[in-house]
């Protein structure tokens, strides 16, 4: 319990409150001036907003993973299996220069997404993609052992009550999934929110369009405005925790109508 | 509704499942498929549910053909071993799940699904659980939570497999008697598949004994009991007692002893003679068939079992009353009252 507590404190608790303390330097007038400026605002709304999507994408994709890998048996399958855990293994900035020379303008598929006029490699577009690529293992793995525990029987059940294929699917395997679902997007959204290596090789890093706050920080902190970047860093904490908080109750609202077998 | 099966097959790889099975169900049955593990009567239940399909063969109901619908579209109820309720919904809505999922065209108003769903809950005797969740109900209560669920969408036939294998002996015996008044109550053509024999002798009109993807014996509980058709039946229910014999030149031999008993009408070679233990008659030395030399006794409940090493060679166990006099040591003359004796 000490032990656990000062662990606690040491590696979470302290940095945070250190951070919190930095930003009490700002009065409130130069607080609120940091993080109304354009650039900043930007900065959060970029990295926030982009994460939230590639979240709900990985969600929707995640599980028709999850899906084929658990309840189909198909050659290579355990390859394939293998193949999520990449971007959790692959150091961030080589996930994002392999990104950025696949979707530039002469790379593989950069090339011919071009010619189709669309531009993914730096611009917005090529931050959702990074973030999209790290966040797919989280809701994979959250999903998995769950739908594993499943039983095929129920969907069984629901068939000979006269349910649908799709009935079944939004009645019954859904809500059972719930938890693990949200967790998984939470968990996603969460890593793709700090997203720093990879993004920032594929991003372009123009201000006000396709900077992130992460980056936003480190530029502030290389200019030595210390106090600039702990109060965008406070902000991201905050809205952070609030998700995180957010997605905690849902989670155990969602739970508590599944009570323990 | 009747069913009717018609040689049907299915093989999983090499493992033949079902190996030609032929069978008539009655309106109204309550038909129990009894048989060890891998005879094929889960997958017979199976195929009948529309959650399996044969490799070839027929299934119909009242003359229609079965196979051509899916398992949505048979109207079958089905109760699983594991109940397969769903967790993330109360007791009420699990019964009234079926009624919710039907076309919007056939589907009842809300006030007409709650009336059924509580007229279900009260035939299984659990309205006051409607509120609960499955996890917070025990084995039996789930069960028959299952089983109204099932009922819920009026089906032409309800199948159950292994309904009570996964409970305990006491609820299990309750539950076997609850189950043939509510199907006297309902009388809905029904088939349960158990690998228990009391189970299936004291719940069902009629018995089908499979083994090995074959009907061994067709009949009423009385008739498999009675008169099994094959060696398999006769081992496979009751507790019997099996000795190889030789017959030859009109004398039945177990060894090189030969039996006093009658071998008219037996096809000379090796043969298995079965005898119910408790069929076995204690005599004086010299008196009956067999001959042996007492073991051990025990005693079991109305009954005391004693385990014999015949002049054969063989040793069996026989039960026999209360109030004869058995000592381990006594040699002892054993007369069968009744026997079967099936060629191989």
């Amino acid at each position: 319990m000490g032990l656990t507590l000062t662990w606690l404190s040491v590696i979470i608790l302290i940095p945070l409150a250190g951070l919190f303390l930095r930003t009490l330097e700002l009065s409130p007038e130069q607080f609120w001036a940091i993080l109304s400026s354009r650039r900043t605002l930007n900065a959060l709304r970029v990295s926030f907003g982009l994460a939230f999507a590639a979240a709900c994408v990985n969600l929707v994709m995640g599980s028709i993973i999850v899906w084929a890998l658990v309840r189909y048996r198909f050659p290579g399958r355990r390859i394939f299996d293998a193949i999520v855990d990449v971007p959790f293994a692959l150091p961030t900035a080589v996930a994002g220069v392999a990104l950025t020379a696949l979707f530039a303008e002469k790379g593989w598929l950069g090339a011919p997404l071009a010619a189709l006029g669309i531009k993914v490699a730096f611009t917005p577009v090529g931050i959702f993609v990074a973030m999209i690529f790290i966040g797919i293992p989280f809701v994979v793995r959250t999903v998995q052992p769950v739908l594993q525990d499943l039983d095929p029987e129920i969907e069984e059940a629901a068939g000979s009550l006269g349910a649908s294929r799709w009935q079944t699917i939004i009645r019954v395997i859904l809500p059972s999934l719930a938890p693990a679902l949200l967790t998984g997007l939470a968990l996603a959204f969460a890593r793709a929110v700090g997203e720093y290596g990879s993004v920032i090789f594929i991003a372009g890093n123009l201000p006000n369009v396709s900077e992130i706050a992460p980056l936003l920080i480190v530029i502030r902190l290389s200019e030595f405005r210390y106090a600039d970047a702990t109060a965008i860093a406070v902000v991201m904490l905050v809205v952070s925790f609030v998700v995180i908080f957010a997605v905690n109750r849902l989670q155990r609202w969602a739970q508590s109508r599944i009570p323990a077998r | 509704m009747t069913i009717e099966v018609r040689n049907l097959v299915k093989k999983f790889g090499s493992f033949a499942a079902l190996d030609g099975v032929d069978l008539k169900v009655d309106n109204g049955e309550l038909l129990a498929l009894l048989g060890p593990s891998g005879s094929g009567k889960t997958t017979l239940l199976r195929i009948i549910a529309g959650l399996d399909w044969p490799d070839a063969g027929e299934v119909s109901f009242n003359g229609e053909d079965a196979l051509a619908q899916g398992a949505r579209e048979r109207h079958v109820g089905f109760v699983f071993q594991h109940y397969a309720l769903f967790r993330h919904m109360t007791v009420f809505e699990n019964v009234a799940f079926g009624l919710r999922v039907q076309p919007r065209a056939v589907r009842k108003d809300e006030a007409a699904i709650r009336a059924r769903v509580k007229e279900l809950l009260d035939l299984v005797q659990l309205d006051w659980l409607a509120d609960r969740y499955p996890s917070q109900l025990s084995g039996g209560q789930r069960q028959r939570i299952a089983l109204a669920r099932a009922l819920a969408i009026e089906p032409r036939i309800l199948l159950l497999d292994e309904p009570f294998g996964a409970l305990d002996a006491k609820v299990r015996k309750e539950l076997r008697k609850w189950l043939r008044s509510l199907h006297h109550e309902i009388n809905v053509t029904s088939i349960f598949v158990t690998h228990d024999q009391e189970e299936a002798l004291e719940v069902a009109n009629r018995v089908v004994v499979m083994d090995k993807g074959r009907i061994e014996q067709i009949g009423s509980p009385d008739d498999v009991y009675e008169t099994p058709a094959t060696a398999f039946v006769h081992g496979f229910i009751g507790e019997s007692i099996e000795l190889p014999i030789h017959v030859d030149g009109g004398v039945i031999r177990l060894g090189e002893r030969p039996l006093q008993l009658a071998a008219e009408g037996l096809a000379p070679g090796a043969s298995r003679l079965f005898v119910r233990r408790h069929d076995m008659l204690v005599g004086p030395p010299g008196t009956g068939a067999f001959e042996g030399a007492v073991q051990h006794v025990r005693n079991f409940g109305p009954v005391q079992r004693a385990e014999v090493a015949l002049a054969g060679g063989e040793t069996i166990e026989i039960d026999a009353p209360r109030d004869k006099e058995l000592r381990a040591g006594d040699t002892i003359g054993l007369n069968p009252r009744r026997y079967r004796i099936f060629a191989g």
